[in-house]
């Protein structure tokens, strides 16, 4: 499976195992892992990811396509979790894999900078004083003009 | 023409409910957001300033001004949060 959307936790090791023993004449393999970070005055009691059934799998599936054209891989992995995280919880992570570095290096920022963009997650941050919605960055959209 | 209109984050909770089922007539995203809009304050209030939403027609991400012809589903959010 080279894309998930998971409510569990899942287990990073055995998924970057699972990866690397799939790839067939790759020289390299990066892996980014996102994770539930906790807020500047270490209150975060969790964080609640909703997303958009149905439209979700299609954007991930769109975005690792992208990759795979765009790049020389020999595979590229998504994971992405919603529902209830606690601090530190792993969140989500990329994987892609290449006969050079700089293409798997290259292809998982891609990945990361459409996953933060135009996958239809949401954030929401629930402390004790109350709960938020994760406001989207400008610099997270801008940072999709380097590969257009 | 019957349409699934989707909410999410705050847009949900401000309108009150994730999905509805509705007869419409609206051409376009902006039509009906001119639709709903002229219901109810709840609706005014989310769809104030269309600049902070996005919207998705049948699954895929598109403008405000786009046709809604042979449209399924209608999605309103804010800009999204992943990774």
């Amino acid at each position: 499976m080279t894309v998930k959307l998971l409510s569990a936790p899942f287990d990073l090791a055995a998924e970057t195992d699972a990866f690397a023993a799939a790839q067939t004449g790759a020289g390299g393999i990066v892996t980014f892992t996102g994770v539930v970070r906790d807020a500047e005055t270490g209150t975060l009691e969790r964080m609640e990811i909703e997303h958009y059934p149905g439209m979700t799998e299609r954007a991930l599936q769109d975005i690792r396509d992208a990759a795979l054209a765009r790049w020389p891989l020999s595979g590229a992995m998504i994971i992405h979790r919603f529902g209830t995280l606690r601090p530190g919880e792993t969140i989500m992570m990329v994987a892609t894999a290449s006969r050079h570095r700089a293409d798997a290096f290259a292809a998982a920022e891609f990945l990361m900078d459409y996953l933060k963009s135009r996958a239809p997650f949401w954030k929401k941050e629930v402390t004790g004083q109350g709960a938020a919605w994760v406001d989207a960055r400008d610099v997270d959209e801008a940072a999709l003009e380097r590969w257009q | 023409m019957t349409l699934d209109v989707l909410y999410f984050a705050w847009v949900r909770e401000r309108i009150g409910l994730p999905r509805e089922t509705l007869e419409t007539q609206a051409a376009t995203v902006a039509d009906l957001v001119a639709e709903l809009s002229a219901r109810e304050e709840r609706y005014a209030a989310a769809f104030a300033d269309t600049s902070a939403l996005r919207v998705a027609v049948d699954q895929a991400l598109t403008d405000f001004d786009a046709p809604l012809t042979d449209a399924r589903e209608v999605a309103f959010f804010p800009p999204m949060t992943g990774g």
